[in-house]
């Protein structure tokens, strides 16, 4: 019975196919703006959390001056050192501390070049626990071992066929920022950007590829004995650093995260995006929907006479108000559905449209179900309650009237 | 039969439940139609009911199957039986080879057939066709009363039908003469 009715609907939709189209435009623009900015924003949430989620949550994360922006985007001017890792390392709770190095550089093999992240591995025991905190392991190859030079360890995704054109195998030869080394070996594939574009430098090398001064870190990887100290152990390392660095808390030039600080932070600035952005949608989608409306009573008005011979052969108000009603839900998901592809797609492109042109793996798309299909819910009931009000016009028509109309 | 404006599709609308007197009673089978609700009256007309226009008034988006099929559709039958039943009704009118034609396809004489197809839909008791015949020329006219007799020996359909042509009105068992409204006549 409602198939049939829909099917009906949806024929009259088709016999006016451009103004259908046009009058999906408003929410097929609006829900498209809400699935690409808001899918944008899980991205780099998700980015973000996947370069701490993987770490572990017994993770901290000591960085100094912004804390936004790329790491190793810019060289702070009060620096870490050496010594800071000690005193951190002496600190009640902590397993282990080490200073890393991490810069965006270009890696080129086959005359192709690509985008990488250098990070650099320390020596000794704190090696060891960094591969195994972090998951790295060889599946080609070996790992590094101190006193490695002009010898790197890269992740599947570089070593990957698409990356280069041609697949990356150990002993290969290959640049980094102009200056050639070898390749060890290959990282086992993790399915985190973090790892599978990682370049693994000894820290010595990684200074000299990059220029880098002697003692001096981009961040401290430190671990916590037990994960219900990760938060007390932030604390002391924050007073530590106060301390040594000379500062007022709330004045402090360094950032000392977990990986559920970092998020929260995320979190903040997506909140005003996110505002922003339901905003835009909600005009475009209040638009959208006073445009079915107007569709609608311009159908009602036009198909008069249609609904006099419906109702005359035998179509009640309920059924002349369903299909009616039908139609412009049919408009209002038919524009949700329109509205999400467009919206993947759009997404889709920014995300690589950004890190093609700003370089980071920030830029992703994620698609979470529950966005697509709310969408989805929410555009039909658009059409809906905009469709009530010509639906029961045309409901109400007299029949004798509706059929002496001419148009 | 009777003068312009003397009230016969007046009274053709207020048979058929499209409309409601402002005062009196209706009696249909015995049913006071006049005290009808809307819903009641919708009832009535696709049950009981089977209108023939005299400009046709078949939906031009639909084919001349789906415009049989929806009488139909309205009393819920489903789809299967509201198509053969189309169809093989299309075929007592003569339309068996244009069943996927839109009206704007067939010819006037064509489209009242189908008109006259989608009246018999639902198997009503009345058939009211206001001047079927008034936009055909008179052969395809003597056609469709033909036809209309036809249902009325065949299928015992009590066909009410208004014409201003004399010869049609010959036709027919009884002729009820109207003027101003009232009936001033009944043969
Ligand atoms: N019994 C009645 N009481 C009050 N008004 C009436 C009555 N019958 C008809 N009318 C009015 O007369 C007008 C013309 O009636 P109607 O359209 O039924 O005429 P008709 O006979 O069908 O004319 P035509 O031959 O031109 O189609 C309408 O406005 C209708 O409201
Ligand atoms: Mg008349």
């Amino acid at each position: 019975m409602i198939a049939d009715y829909l099917k009906f609907s949806f024929s009259n939709l088709k016999s006016r196919k451009l103004r259908s189209y046009l009058t999906m435009l408003g929410i097929f623009i609006g829900i498209a703006a809400v699935v690409s900015l808001i899918s944008l924003g899980e991205g780099l949430r998700y980015a973000v959390s996947s370069q701490f989620g993987f770490l572990g949550a017994d993770l901290i994360r000591v960085n100094v001056g912004s804390a936004f922006g790329p790491p190793g985007s810019s060289t702070p001017s009060n620096p870490l050192t050496t010594d800071n890792i000690n005193q951190i390392a002496k600190l009640n709770g902590v397993r282990m501390a080490a200073g890393r190095n991490l810069r965006q550089v270009k890696m080129t093999f086959n005359g192709k070049t690509s985008f990488a992240m250098a990070v650099s591995m320390p020596d000794g025991r704190e090696r060891k626990e960094i591969e195994e905190l972090i998951g790295y392991s060889a599946a080609k190859g070996r790992m590094l071992k101190d006193g490695d030079r002009s010898l790197a360890v890269i992740g599947a995704s570089l070593a990957d066929k698409e990356t280069f054109d041609k697949e990356i195998v150990p002993g290969a030869s290959a640049t980094i920022q102009g200056k050639p080394f070898t390749v060890a070996g290959i990282l086992k594939k993790k399915g985190s950007f973090v790892i599978d574009g990682a370049i693994l430098l000894n820290e010595d090398m990684h200074r000299e590829l990059m220029g880098l001064p002697k003692d001096q870190y981009d961040f401290i990887g430190v671990r916590a004995a037990n994960l219900k100290d990760v938060d007390a152990v932030k604390g002391s390392i924050e007073k530590l650093l106060r301390k040594k660095r000379n500062v007022k808390e709330g004045e402090e030039d360094f950032s000392v995260e977990t990986a559920a600080s970092a998020i929260s932070q995320i979190d903040n600035v997506l909140v005003g995006v996110n505002i922003f952005v339901f905003l835009i949608a909600g005009i475009s989608l209040v638009v959208g929907g006073i445009g079915i409306m107007n569709t609608m009573y311009t159908a009602v008005l036009e198909r008069t006479k249609e609904i006099g011979i419906l109702k005359a052969i035998g179509a009640g108000t309920q059924s002349i108000f369903s299909l009616f009603f039908l139609e412009s839900g049919i408009l209002g998901l038919l524009g949700g559905i329109i509205g999400i592809a467009l919206g993947v797609i759009g997404t889709l492109m920014l995300a690589a449209l950004g890190r093609s042109i700003v370089g980071t793996d920030l830029f992703q798309a994620r698609f979470s179900p529950l966005l697509l299909l709310g969408s989805l819910a929410f555009s039909f009931l658009l059409g809906i309650i905009f469709g009530v009000a010509p639906a029961l016009r045309a409901a109400k028509m007299h029949p004798v009237d509706a059929l002496r109309y001419a148009k | 039969m009777g003068a312009s404006g003397s009230g016969k599709s007046t009274l053709m609308n207020l048979i058929g439940c499209l409309d409601i007197p402002t005062k009196g009673r209706i009696l249909l089978m015995g049913k006071n139609i006049a005290a009808l609700a809307p819903s009641g009256l919708a009832a009535m007309r696709g049950k009981l009911i089977g209108f023939i226009f005299q400009q046709f008034n078949l939906i031009p988006t639909l084919s001349a199957l789906a415009n049989v099929a929806i009488p139909m559709m309205f009393q819920g039958v489903p789809s299967e039986r509201r198509n053969a039943r189309a169809s093989q009704l299309l075929g007592m009118v003569g339309l068996g080879d244009r069943v996927h034609h839109k009206p704007s396809e067939l010819s006037g004489g064509q489209q009242q057939r189908v008109a006259i197809a989608r009246a018999l839909a639902n198997d009503p008791k009345i058939i009211l066709a206001d001047e079927p015949t008034g936009n055909l020329d008179s052969t395809m006219g003597h056609k469709v009363i033909d036809f209309l007799k036809e249902l009325h020996k065949k299928e015992k359909k009590t066909i009410l039908m208004v014409t201003h042509d004399e010869r049609l009105a010959k036709e027919a068992e009884r002729i009820i003469y109207l003027k101003d409204g009232k009936i001033i006549k009944r043969g």
